[in-house]
């Protein structure tokens, strides 16, 4: 098979796995929740701050994104095999990995368009103030960068399981350990042998960085390293096939 | 066009298929029969790649479904005993979904999807939502996703369990007219529809071929084929 035909696969699975996004009312809810608590917090501190910074907003992002991310994953995988559409998936000529590409694909275009649509807040910021948009910039690209890496774990933990609730609180437990382990409360608690280790897995550290619009290529590999991982590993179960 | 060399299927300790071996020539239609549990549907997802065997072989024209996954799947046309399909999707955006993922040429994808609307009677309930489909048309939505890149192998997992009679002969002439030209392997529990469809019928119990033969071969040498399913499965 060719380049171009194996990507048109993924592209044709991932066009389907948006479609169900938007066929059920779970994508306007999740988008008018995570614009209006989003919006919430951040204009809540904003006017007492008195600040024209967005940093406050780029701090919130990586907790509001803990629940919403496993809500966005816990059914891709869960769903399927609930409902057995993954014999039907996995016995059409598409490999593996196309399907857990465009699965996780689908799940970070729908977080990359949510997000999109809270540009308003730094607009009006913008408009209020005098705005940096480095740090704006760097803010977006790491919210991406992590929310991918909070789907890819969550769409593996998804694969699991066929029930969504604990594919959803599990993959809550899952991202909410890998942002903690390097934060710094936790590191001053752990043995000191450990704790540059630790702050090097934990995802909030290496987000830190870039939403104060500093982009290291380093955090830009570790994400994508934590990602792939994931993946590949929601590659290996899908694989073997162990449920029954 | 199918072979099915020793294969065997083991779960844990438990041997679901044992040894099995049988072939399917071209344009035959094969009766798959056996008591629950006997092993027809594992066998069905072992050639279709959904399952791995824990030994034995399968080819499919010469090609190893270990081996040349992906070019096997493409010859066989699937339609599991669940009928699972996308509850959320309409009809129409389903079945276009399975042209496109099945490889259709766009130009090709229009005339294809109007062709198996009609020959599966969808034009009733062809915007509708597929979770508002009576049990009737979700079979049939089964059965357009199997035929749609028009496989050689069409491989039907008790196609027609809970179908008013109407349907299950809509459904059995449509089998006919499919297995013509097409390898169709059928798993049933109605016994006359075998009679009425089927080349060739193999029997199995506990993962073994305990009896095989054409139909008439069977009501011959046992009377008729209840009394023959009754007394190989017993």
């Amino acid at each position: 098979m060719n380049k171009l035909q194996y990507l048109k696969i993924i592209y044709i699975l991932f066009k389907k796995e948006l479609m169900s996004y938007f066929n059920s009312p779970i994508a306007y809810i999740f988008i008018g929740v995570f614009l209006i608590v989003g919006n919430w917090l951040f204009f809540n501190a904003f006017f007492l701050i008195g600040q024209a910074s967005v940093r406050n907003y780029f701090s919130l992002l990586p907790w509001i994104f803990l629940f919403l991310s496993p809500a966005i994953t816990m059914r891709l995988w869960a769903e399927e095999k609930k409902s057995g559409t993954i014999e039907f998936l996995l016995t059409l000529p598409v490999t593996d990995w196309q399907v857990v590409l465009a699965k996780f694909f689908s799940a970070l275009a729908f977080l990359f368009f949510s997000l999109l649509l809270s540009i308003s807040i730094p607009f009006s910021v913008a408009w209020l103030g005098n705005l940096d948009m480095g740090p704006v910039i760097g803010g977006y690209l790491g919210a991406l960068f992590l929310g991918g890496s909070y789907l890819a774990l969550g769409l593996f933990i998804s694969s699991l399981t066929k029930n969504q609730i604990i594919a959803f609180i599990l993959g809550l437990v899952a991202c909410f350990t890998a942002f903690i382990i390097g934060a710094d409360f936790v590191l001053a608690g752990a043995p000191a042998a450990l704790a540059p280790l630790m702050k090097f897995i934990g995802l909030g550290s290496h987000f830190n960085n870039i939403a104060r619009g500093v982009i290291d290529t380093k955090d830009i590999i570790y994400y994508l390293s934590f990602i792939f991982l994931f993946l590949w590993l929601n590659v290996r179960v899908i694989e073997k096939r162990s449920w029954k | 066009m199918i072979e099915i060399k020793n294969l065997t299927k083991k779960f844990g300790q438990n041997l679901v298929l044992d040894n099995l071996s049988f072939s399917v020539a071209k344009g035959e239609i094969l009766g798959f029969l056996g008591p629950n549990g006997a092993g027809k549907t594992t066998t069905m997802k072992i050639i279709t790649s959904f399952w791995p065997a824990t030994s034995g072989q399968i080819l499919i024209d010469g090609l190893d479904t270990a081996v040349n996954s992906l070019a096997t799947r493409r010859k066989i046309g699937y339609l599991p005993e669940t009928v699972p399909l996308y509850e959320d999707m309409r009809v129409f955006e389903y079945l276009k979904f399975v042209a496109e993922i099945r490889g259709l040429e766009k130009f090709k994808i229009m005339p294809r999807l109007k062709e198996v609307v009609s020959l599966c009677g969808l034009s009733k309930v062809w915007r509708r939502p597929i979770d508002e489909l009576s049990k009737g048309f979700r079979q049939r939505v089964g059965l357009a996703q199997a035929i749609m890149h028009e496989p050689d192998i069409l491989i039907l997992d008790e196609p027609t369990t809970g179908l008013d009679p109407n349907q299950i002969v809509e459904i059995r002439d449509l089998i006919k007219t499919i297995g013509r030209e097409k390898t169709v392997i059928f798993s049933t529990h109605i016994l006359s529809e075998v009679s009425a469809t089927c080349n060739r019928v193999i029997i199995i119990n506990n993962g073994k071929i305990v009896g095989q033969g054409s139909p008439a071969e069977l009501e011959k040498q046992y009377g008729n084929l209840e009394q023959a399913f009754r007394e190989l499965t017993k």
